[in-house]
């Protein structure tokens, strides 16, 4: 009797295990289920090529992706150009150089940017980086994609800090002293031992944090400007794939090719992100292995 | 002797550099949370907690938009908690190293990499569509549920395998099944650690949007939400409105800055709470 309650225990949380994968499994179906119906009345290479979005036009509607893809893409590599060293200096920074009781302090100070709300940073892209940006620049309201790359940027670090210090601090003690120990500085260890032995660890947090920015949705939202045109510059209004996805759903008309469409787009976000995400898997892989 | 001072003078330029990083990261934290204190200071009176919103939202409070976000992320807690602590239970306990073991975790490292609109866009066509809820609590609850099953299932997995393994070794000893050594000798010391975790994943799906614009959450309600089937306020989306969808943003601008501190002030009190309960929980235990 007890061997098969204790049997039925384990396969309800069998059973709890494998609803993630249902869950995954899901949202990929619903996603291709719901996208599919776009390619009767649009071709899949004028979708995947096609640099014009205007799906609500009576006479010709258009429905290329690539002026959102590229905007997506500039405003996150626009965010990376920032995260990315200024991550790895405060990763560093909190491995190496810290005192233990400032690394204390320090490091919550990180969580809790990470715990801010990301329309809280959308926010703040309206009332205080976009005038700035406007006012260094000259341009009219500063919602462009420098700002959104700023602001992903925020919301990027965290990710790039914490899972790169992790990285740094996995680090085998003894290659450290065995550098320290052949007559090198504190830096030149840092440098030429630490962030080499991490280096695939730390491009995983960096991919981590990609992921984030490229799938992020109201920071870019509220603070782009959402031209819905081909991006020609950082100064100018930008509309990446989740901007336009959360702008059009809620106006457009259930079950029509522009709804489907929009299915499509997600299809094509949920696809990007879930390689970069796997690149990062990859990367950590071989991080593990290298430091066992 | 020289070659030693250049030396130096590369790592104080260096170390330099590192510490500038990190005064950014404050600087950027500080400004933030100045910016929004000072903005929205007068603006927080027991007025604002308590009432709804007047006069095409440009006067009044924004209690509905607080006690909708409390009734999400209570349909949240209640979807995601039981599940995601299961599946941590089955991954850290039951599971072998299999292929299917392989593949619920990769499912849960990609579940946590989908961005928040594809939530939304999964729970339209499920929640709303497929299953006919609308576009109401329960909806806009179970899809914020899914997007914070990652983290709790994360979370409780940390928690479980900080248990040290001769707790369970000693219980199976002395003739305990299974799930007796886990029910007595695991979870009481996991579940501090698995609270601590689950606690802030819903701090995180209380501030999120983008899942619920379509699945529930509503520009202005008349009242509070009476069932589960209703639409709601919430203070992201309501945040959002303020700020972009307004017809007189300018004007509505201090009720913006107001939202956005309570908004941080909830999420802040949530994070707090998550680490003294684990403080007290680990202190109790002790004792």
């Amino acid at each position: 009797m007890s061997r098969f309650k204790e049997k039925f225990i384990r396969n309800l949380f069998l059973i709890n295990g494998l609803v993630v994968i249902f869950i995954l499994g899901g949202i990929f179906l619903l996603l291709i289920l719901n996208a599919l119906p776009t390619f009767k009345d649009v071709s899949w290479k004028e979708f995947l090529v096609g640099t014009s979005w205007n799906p609500s036009s009576d006479y010709h509607p258009a429905y290329g992706i690539v002026s959102m893809v590229v905007s997506t893409f500039m405003v996150t590599i626009g965010s990376l150009v920032i995260a990315v060293p200024v991550g790895i200096g405060t990763a560093a920074y909190l491995s190496d150089v810290a005192h233990p009781k400032v690394r204390e302090i320090a490091k919550p100070v990180v969580e809790i940017l990470a715990g801010i709300p990301s329309v809280v940073i959308g926010f703040l892209g309206i009332v205080m980086v976009g005038p700035f940006i406007a006012k260094m620049t000259g341009t009219y309201s500063g919602l462009n994609a420098l700002n959104g790359s700023v602001l992903l940027a925020i919301m990027a670090l965290p990710t790039i800090v914490s899972l790169s210090e992790d990285a740094l601090a996995n680090v085998p003690k003894s290659f450290q002293e065995a550098s320290l120990a052949l007559g090198a500085s504190h830096w030149q260890t840092l440098l030429k031992v630490k962030l080499q032995a991490a280096s695939s660890g730390i491009i995983a947090a960096c991919m981590l944090g990609m992921g984030r920015a490229i799938g992020e949705t109201m920071t870019v939202l509220m603070a782009t400007g959402n031209a819905p045109a081909f991006p020609s510059g950082f100064l100018n209004s930008v509309r990446p794939m989740t901007s336009t996805i959360a702008i059009e759903l809620g106006e457009v008309p259930y079950y029509t090719t522009h709804y489907h469409a929009l299915f499509a787009i997600g299809l094509v976000l949920f696809l990007i992100t879930f390689i970069v995400n796997l690149i990062a898997d990859i990367a950590l892989n071989r991080y593990e292995k290298k430091i066992r | 002797m020289k070659r030693k001072s250049v030396k130096f003078f590369e790592q104080f330029l260096g170390f330099g550099f590192l510490r500038l990083c990190m005064l950014l990261i404050i600087l950027i934290l500080v400004i933030i949370f100045y910016d929004i204190v000072s903005k929205s200071w007068g603006v927080i009176t027991w007025e604002f907690l308590t009432q709804p919103p007047r006069n095409g939202m440009t006067e009044g409070g924004i209690l509905p938009a607080i006690v909708g976000t409390i009734f999400v992320t209570i349909i949240t807690a209640i979807f995601s908690i039981p599940l995601g602590m299961g599946c941590a239970i089955y991954l850290n306990e039951y599971a072998k190293k299999s292929h299917l073991t392989r593949l619920i975790r990769i499912s849960i490292r990609n579940l946590s990499g989908v961005p928040s609109i594809v939530y939304g866009l999964f729970g339209v066509a499920l929640f709303v569509e497929a299953l006919h809820f609308g576009t109401c609590l329960l909806s806009a609850g179970l899809t914020l549920g899914l997007m914070t099953l990652p983290w709790t299932i994360t979370a409780s997995e940390e928690a479980l395998k900080g248990v040290p393994l001769s707790y369970r070794e000693g219980s199976l000893a002395l003739g305990a099944t299974q799930w007796q050594s886990i029910k007595t000798n695991v979870l009481p010391y996991a579940i501090p650690g698995m609270l601590t975790g689950t606690i802030l994943g819903l701090a995180r799906a209380a501030g999120e949007t983008a899942p619920i614009l379509f699945t529930g959450a509503a520009f202005a309600l008349p009242g509070l939400p009476k069932s589960l089937f209703d639409q709601f306020m919430a203070m992201p989306y309501h945040l959002y409105i303020m700020s972009t969808q307004h017809h007189a943003i300018t004007k509505v601008r201090p009720i913006a800055y107001g939202t956005a501190l309570v908004l941080v002030g909830v999420v802040f009190l949530m994070n707090l709470s998550a680490i003294l309960l684990r403080y007290y929980l680990r202190k109790a235990r002790q004792e």
